[in-house]
């Protein structure tokens, strides 16, 4: 965990009394709202529908009790009691006043937490593998690399006003759980002869425009790292459009001028600027990687884990499901499902943080991971606590076994929210969980990714969903695409369009109409959704989706 | 013949709490679509707009919200400016704590 220096602390405190003082001066009258909007962005602060909104960069997602139990401060001191994490590993809090905002920028800052460029044309927070230095299959912790990321790009004035937004993912391991083909730049951590690197993706994204990133250097030496990335900055700085908001993404830049083109462009530009990083940056890197290393492991008695498992349904329910590998046998690695049936996927009450963090502070080395399918994560838990910790989980409702499964759903927030939405996506996420438990087929259906997005923005990802799912406006009324076969890890794919949309009563309907053609079609229990898909193509789930269209066709 | 126009009222954000507020005849701002003024006139809409734009200190981005002309005032014809009316779907946050909207 990195712990802030005199001089993180120093700039953030003047960071958060600098916007104290723009807020002042907007609600005087002495700012304008065209001059203070860029102002309250780079601090995190939007104006929805019915509020404005704060959101919190949780960076790479990891987090402390005490940061944990500060959020649910806020959550209750200066909002409604509960926060929405997001799939960039961000809090959003969905009802603060303005005149609020600096006092609850100051209450993160006692815990080392801020709102800075998690909006606004920057580097916004660098997310990272949400199992990171705890995966069995990982070759290095990645964390260090992105608190040097952090350090680096916040505040570097080059990069305040690029084209556009610009988002970073890295990942240590060999299953890509960060989503790294689908960011500006995604970074994977490889070895060669020994040494470690990254191999380096560039140009992915979602939104209007979805692309696969596509790697610029198949192996970058970790000392290079940061001259490389403002290498690629610089030349996305100069080169990137600013004449079209929606052509303006990284990703445009690549699709257009080539990946070859631009990687000259960036070999050249970084070999003018690498002796310019005299190792400063890897001495700083020596200084934080310390910080991030792993416990001092407890060896527990398993005995108590395997007789609850052999005695306790439910709680074998649960630890076949939201259990992972560590790379210690006598630990294991919680996933804290927040989308118990029927609730807001990613939403938590003040209450149930504070018991993640007691949880975590108990039993599992005070360490808290947000990942971006919007769940918290305990990265390391010695077995032995296990069945205490789901005890304390089933009494908090944190205790839903369904990680991986259908109702484990990304949604954006969507109309209920979102100034920017087309439709809502919260009520399809909570009927569909709530219609799969109904029929009591999740853990017969196995592995599924449902994501919802409320625009064509793709904040849910929908791209990337086996199933995906787009809230559109169709003259007037709300109207739901379906999109099939999408992948957000290693093996990463857009999802095709599979036809018409269904008006938000018949797309519950639809969705279980395709999941029973899955059924049928696979041919055994271990073949999932996306395989199935994979080997039998668009066609039969088609048919299921559109069965008129078949009968007029027959 | 000029085409139709269609009945709006003003609205904007409230600068300090964020929330849904709407011009009312006697130029004051309410939280209750009910209470909004109902524009019927193209020209009017176009000065309430520009009164509504001269008070940065209160609004933030005013703007002309298409309405019907319902029995307790206005109404929304497109559900975005429903929801907004109410608050969000999945708690009874927003407009719809006030027992008056519910
Ligand atoms: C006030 C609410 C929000 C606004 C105004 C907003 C705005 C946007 C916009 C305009 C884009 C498209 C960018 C582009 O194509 O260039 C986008 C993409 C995205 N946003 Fe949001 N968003 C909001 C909430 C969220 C939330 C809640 C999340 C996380 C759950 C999120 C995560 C993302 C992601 C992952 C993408 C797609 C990746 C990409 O940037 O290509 N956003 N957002
Ligand atoms: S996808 Fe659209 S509706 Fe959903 S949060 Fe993003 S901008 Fe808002």
């Amino acid at each position: 965990m990195y712990n802030y220096t005199e001089f993180d602390t120093a700039f953030l405190a003047e960071r958060n009394a600098q916007f104290r003082a723009q807020v002042e001066r907007r609600i005087a009258g002495h700012l304008t709202e065209d001059e203070f909007k860029p102002l309250r962005l780079m601090n995190g602060v939007y104006l929805q529908l019915h509020a404005y909104m704060l959101r919190v960069a949780i960076p790479y997602g990891t987090l402390n009790g005490a940061q944990m139990r500060q959020l649910a401060l806020l959550a209750e001191t200066w909002d409604k009691g509960y926060g929405h994490f997001t799939t960039r590993q961000n809090i959003q809090y969905n009802w603060p006043k303005l005149r609020d905002i600096p006092d609850m920028l100051d209450a993160l800052g006692e815990v080392g937490l801020h709102a800075i460029q998690t909006s606004g044309n920057t580097i916004r927070n660098v997310t990272a593998d949400h199992f990171a230095g705890a995966a069995q299959d990982e070759l290095a912790d990645p964390r260090p690399v992105a608190e040097l990321i952090r350090q680096w790009s916040t505040d570097h004035p080059e990069f305040q006003f690029l084209g556009r937004k610009f988002k970073i993912a890295i990942t240590g391991a060999e299953q890509d759980r960060a989503v790294t083909r689908a960011h500006d730049i995604g970074l994977r951590m490889v070895e060669r002869d020994g040494e470690i690197g990254f191999e380096v993706l560039v140009g992915g994204g979602l939104g209007r425009t979805p692309l696969i990133g596509k790697a610029i250097r198949d192996f970058l030496p970790k000392a290079d790292l940061l001259p490389y990335l403002e290498a690629v900055l610089s030349v996305y700085n100069l080169l990137g459009r600013r004449d079209n908001k929606y052509k303006a993404r990284i990703k445009i830049m690549v699709h257009e001028h080539g990946i070859d083109d631009i990687r000259d462009r960036v070999e050249e530009r970084f070999a003018a600027i690498r002796p310019s990083f005299s190792g400063i940056d890897q001495q700083l890197l020596a200084q934080i990687e310390p910080q991030f290393a792993a416990p001092d492991f407890l060896a527990t008695d398993l005995a108590a884990y395997d007789a609850t498992y052999k005695r306790d349904p439910l709680f074998r329910a649960w630890a076949d499901t939201n259990l992972t590998a560590h790379r210690r046998d006598d630990h294991a690695i919680v996933t804290i499902s927040l989308k118990a049936h029927g609730e807001t996927p990613g939403d938590a009450s003040a209450a149930q943080m504070r018991i993640m963090a007691d949880l975590a502070e108990r039993y599992a080395y005070n360490e808290l991971r947000i990942s971006h399918e919007q769940n918290v994560i305990l990265p390391h838990v010695p077995r032995g606590y296990l069945p205490e910790i789901h005890a304390q989980l089933r009494k908090a409702g944190l205790a839903t076994a369904n990680v991986g499964l259908i109702s484990d759903i990304i949604a954006c927030p969507g109309m209920d929210y979102c100034a920017l939405a087309t439709a809502r996506s919260i009520p399809i996420a909570q009927e569909i969980a709530t219609r799969f438990d109904d029929l009591k087929l999740e853990h017969e259906i196995g592995e599924l990714k449902i994501k919802i997005s409320g625009c064509i923005n793709a904040c849910g990802h929908h791209h990337v969903g086996h199933i995906g799912i787009l809230g559109l406006d169709r003259a007037g009324v709300e109207n739901y695409q379906i999109t099939l076969g999408g992948d957000g890890t290693e093996t990463a794919a857009i999802g095709e369009r599979a036809g018409p949309g269904f008006s938000a009563d018949e797309i519950i309907p639809a969705i279980e109409r395709l999941v029973l053609a899955y059924l049928d079609l696979r041919e055994d229990k271990s073949e999932t959704f996306l395989q199935t898909y994979r080997r039998t193509g668009l066609a039969p789930f088609k048919a299921a989706l559109y069965p008129e269209a078949k009968a007029h066709a027959a | 013949m000029p085409r139709a126009f269609t009945p709006k009222v003003v609205t904007a954000s409230d600068l300090l709490e964020g929330d849904v507020i709407y011009l009312t005849e006697s130029d004051d701002w309410t939280r209750e679509l009910s209470q909004a003024e109902l524009i019927t006139d193209e020209a009017h809409a176009q000065l309430r707009l520009l009164l509504a734009e001269q008070q940065p200190d209160i609004v933030v981005g005013p703007y002309l919200a298409d309405m019907a002309n319902g029995p307790d005032g206005p109404e929304p014809v497109h559900f975005r400016e429903a929801f907004r009316r109410k608050g969000p779907s999945n708690y009874a946050h927003g407009k719809q704590e006030l027992a008056s909207n519910v």
